[in-house]
């Protein structure tokens, strides 16, 4: 390539951090646009358009993942404050989580079960290896702590993260109309079971349904965060994935 | 909003170095989230500057997804080569998993309001 202005522009931006956080931000800020436009239609999910996008402009540029992550690393470190905050949100919900406690533990001990065994369990019947098998198990819990789990347990965290976010695309899709199929009309059910499978992704969703549907949602994501961290290093010791 | 942000860091920071030095099996942010919690409660409420800044991170939740999506890139030849398992697993998992939660709190809910009417015919 010749050394013309637009290149040397080019090749200052493309080392500093700015670039690729802007991107980050102006292609959220279009496929948001696009699912408003959409009138919330659940299939142009932002942050699968997001993605989507970033990883066409990616590829059509030559620039490897790192490069791109030295500028959107200041997105991503905010995950770890955004899960701090959630306890605000279970604060406000302290006086209906008291009355609902039994109700709530017992659905979301069968969502955390449910969700690492048959994301395992499939895995391991259609031959993925182990170490796509332990990445997989935490796909329904937040993010940072899915990685935190992924990491500590041999599996690959990056990978974990891409699962995860996959999760929560699918559930925030299909989760609306399962729900319905089943009958199910309290929002307070139906932001649990979306929380607890789809975790953040699927709560910003339910949050466009209504008020009390995100929040039993971002209940729902916190308890189960906290539940599968506990729970998991002891599931896949028992079913024989992870040694002792 | 400064003070607020502060007060989230530095729960953040002390749950993730509670978690190292006393190798607990949780992450660092969810012993935050706790912490945090907790201090809600002793507080006894949460200051509007508080409630702001949490209000204000967790707005665009989503967003926050982004750039460790675009990791997919690196995964490309493992994905290709297990994709039916992942994509099942994905798929399967997840609305298996969203209809167990929904039913067992339909049920355990219809439980107890059976228990409670039962209770109460006792008591008649």
């Amino acid at each position: 390539m010749t050394e013309t202005p637009l290149t040397q522009i080019w090749v200052y931006l493309a080392a500093s951090p700015l670039l690729w956080l802007s991107a980050t931000l102006v292609c959220y800020l279009l496929a948001d646009r696009l699912y408003r436009l959409g009138r919330g239609n659940p299939l142009l999910n932002p942050v699968g358009i997001a993605v989507a996008l970033l990883i066409a402009i990616l590829v059509a540029t030559d620039t490897p993942y790192g490069v791109y992550f030295d500028g959107a690393q200041f997105v991503h470190f905010l995950l770890g404050p955004a899960t701090v905050s959630l306890a605000i949100p279970l604060y406000r919900q302290r006086a209906r989580l008291g009355a609902l406690a039994l109700p709530i533990g017992a659905a979301l001990l069968a969502g955390v079960l449910t969700a690492s065994l048959s994301a395992v369990g499939l895995a391991a019947l259609l031959g993925a290896d182990v170490a796509t098998q332990v990445s997989l198990a935490p796909k329904s819990v937040t993010a940072p702590v899915a990685m935190g789990i992924s990491e500590k347990l041999g599996g690959i965290p990056s990978l974990t993260a891409v699962l995860v976010v996959s999760t929560g695309i699918v559930g925030a899709v299909f989760g609306t109309g399962l729900l319905r199929l089943l009958g199910i009309r309290d929002d307070a059910v139906k932001g649990i079971a979306m929380g607890a499978t789809s975790h953040g992704i699927g709560t910003a969703r339910a949050f466009q349904v209504s008020a009390t549907m995100g929040a039993f949602s971002g209940l729902a994501m916190a308890l189960s965060a906290f539940l599968t961290a506990t729970l998991l290093p002891s599931l896949l010791t028992w079913v024989g994935l992870v040694g002792e | 909003m400064l003070q607020a942000l502060t007060l989230i860091l530095l729960c953040q920071l002390v749950g993730e170095t509670t978690v190292l030095l006393a190798g607990l099996p949780i992450p660092g942010p969810v012993l935050g989230m706790l912490l945090l919690l907790g201090w809600l409660f002793l507080r006894g409420g949460v200051s509007d500057d508080v409630g702001h800044t949490a209000d204000a991170l967790l707005a665009h939740f989503s967003l926050l997804f982004v750039p460790a999506g675009v990791g997919v890139m690196l995964h490309w030849e493992r994905i290709q080569g297990q994709w039916l398992a992942i994509a099942t697993s994905l798929v399967l998992g997840t609305l298996v998993t969203l209809a167990a939660t929904a039913l067992t709190m339909v049920g355990v809910r219809r439980l107890m309001s059976m228990g409670l009417t039962r209770r109460s015919k006792v008591d008649d």
